[in-house]
């Protein structure tokens, strides 16, 4: 039951508008760009600095010089444009950026988002996260509603070191589509087959339901 | 003109000292300074401090000064692909101070252009806020970061001329521009060094007044750290 990561990724890509500079973080957030319509003008910006990142290379067609955030090796599009980091992050934090999609280790219901650290154990850095997370306007978090415990990750506050906060608007998971605001997850659309009870024993936070909630289109 | 070059890396690291701070160009192992590294490895430099957003892999990039424990302090945004940096880290071996990418680009570029300190709203409410100043500005939270100081700079450059002049390629470019002109000495190795006047003015993407020291690389590796390619048709 409930979507796996590629169709989080699809449904996530039914946000991404026309006319919109897109940086996507690593993991289901990569995925989105194999399902953005082909009529929808987007250009997908990767914070080490590149505009206009488009797919794999071929085999053999592989540059050292034109990774992503990732460190994947990655394609130029048409249009696209190279630069150093300081501008990178200009277009972040100056809000040149239209939507941040990232995942996420846990979010809480006043928009506070934590996946950088888990102390003791998991020591990587935030790299740009912190700074896309306190500057974007739109930022929708793609990750599992569970984690590999089956303990909730949307929580009444985070326990795990914040990256930002009250910053996510919008979080899709397997299970669900939610809005963050007045301090709760409101339930927008929920997976196919996937009931309300279900969605709601799966979030420790306060969960919002108002009227019927539909399924998720696709 | 005034001349930048000097005729080997043995030569570009002339001053080198146990206990300095060195800024490091590069993004994963894109666009690192392979030569500078290697000489760094040869001169068995200890205690230094490194300013570069990630670590290198274990056998390669900063890792090969990790494997020898040359390095004091990391001054990093992502470590993710280094185990024994993890190991050094939570032993207590090593210091490390990670900090946003975004801060970390920004404050090579204050050093480079002499702004002592600036606002950022990156890591406001979060661990990397403690300790620091924070003021309001048009109704957000910012917090006051602060110009890096170092005695180096290490970048690497596609293309360089005597003058001192760079030409960098696709995302290899990253934080090398930002941290040429950020230190006291700022070494740039190139894939290419030609004649000053071959290459065109208006293609300079960082201008040789920022580099003090400029030479011929030799033997690029250029490892790729995650091949990820598609089929054809």
């Amino acid at each position: 039951m409930g979507l796996d990561k590629n169709q989080i990724a699809q449904r996530i890509a039914k946000e991404v508008k026309s006319g919109y500079y897109v940086n996507l973080g690593i993991g289901i957030p990569t995925l989105v760009a194999n399902f953005v319509r082909d009529d929808i003008e987007v250009e997908f910006q990767s914070e080490n600095g590149i505009l206009g990142m488009g797919p794999f290379p071929f085999e053999g067609e592989e540059d050292p010089d034109l990774i992503n955030a990732g460190k994947q090796t990655i394609t130029a599009l048409p249009g696209a444009s190279f630069f150093d980091s300081a501008t990178s992050f200009s277009m972040i934090r100056g809000q040149h950026v239209d939507l941040t999609i990232l995942g996420a280790m846990e979010v809480s219901q006043n928009g506070d988002i934590a996946n950088w650290k888990i102390p003791g154990k998991m020591v990587k850095g935030m790299g740009g996260a912190m700074d896309l997370v306190a500057s974007a306007e739109n930022i929708i978090v793609a990750m599992m509603h569970t984690n590999r415990a089956g303990e909730s990750k949307l929580l009444k506050t985070c326990s795990l070191p914040l990256t930002g906060v009250h910053c996510v608007k919008k979080v899709v998971t397997d299970l669900a589509v939610m809005e963050i605001r007045d301090n709760a997850f409101h339930l927008l659309e929920r997976a196919p087959g996937v009931s309300v009870e279900f969605i709601k024993n799966a979030t420790e936070g306060d969960l919002i339901v108002a009227g019927d909630i539909p399924e998720m289109q696709f | 003109m005034i001349t930048k070059t000097v005729s080997n890396v043995q030569e570009a690291c002339e001053g080198i000292q146990d206990r300095m701070t060195f800024m490091l160009g590069g993004f994963g192992l894109s666009g690192i300074p392979e030569n500078c590294i290697a000489e760094l490895v040869r001169r068995n430099v200890k205690g230094v401090t490194c300013i570069s957003n990630n670590a290198g892999v274990d056998d390669f990039g900063l890792g090969l000064l990790l494997q020898k424990k040359q390095i004091k302090k990391m001054i990093s945004s992502y470590v993710g692909e280094n185990a024994e940096f993890e190991r050094q880290m939570l032993s207590g071996e090593l210091e490390v101070d990670l900090i946003p990418q975004g801060t970390l680009a920004q404050r090579c570029l204050a050093a480079q252009s002499g702004i002592p300190a600036f606002f950022t709203p990156a890591g406001y409410g979060t661990e990397v806020a403690e300790g620091k100043e924070v003021r309001e500005f048009n109704g957000k939270m910012h917090i006051m970061e602060r110009a890096f100081k170092a005695d180096f700079a290490f970048v690497k450059a596609w293309k360089g001329d005597t003058a001192g002049n760079l030409i960098f390629k696709g995302t290899a470019r990253n934080f090398n521009p930002n941290m040429c002109g950020a230190a006291t000495i700022t070494v740039a190795e190139v894939e290419e060094l030609v004649p000053a006047g071959t290459l065109d003015p208006n293609q300079v993407h960082i201008p040789g007044i920022f580099v003090q020291r400029i030479f011929q690389g030799t033997a690029y590796e250029k490892r790729i750290e995650q091949l990820t390619v598609r089929k054809r048709g």
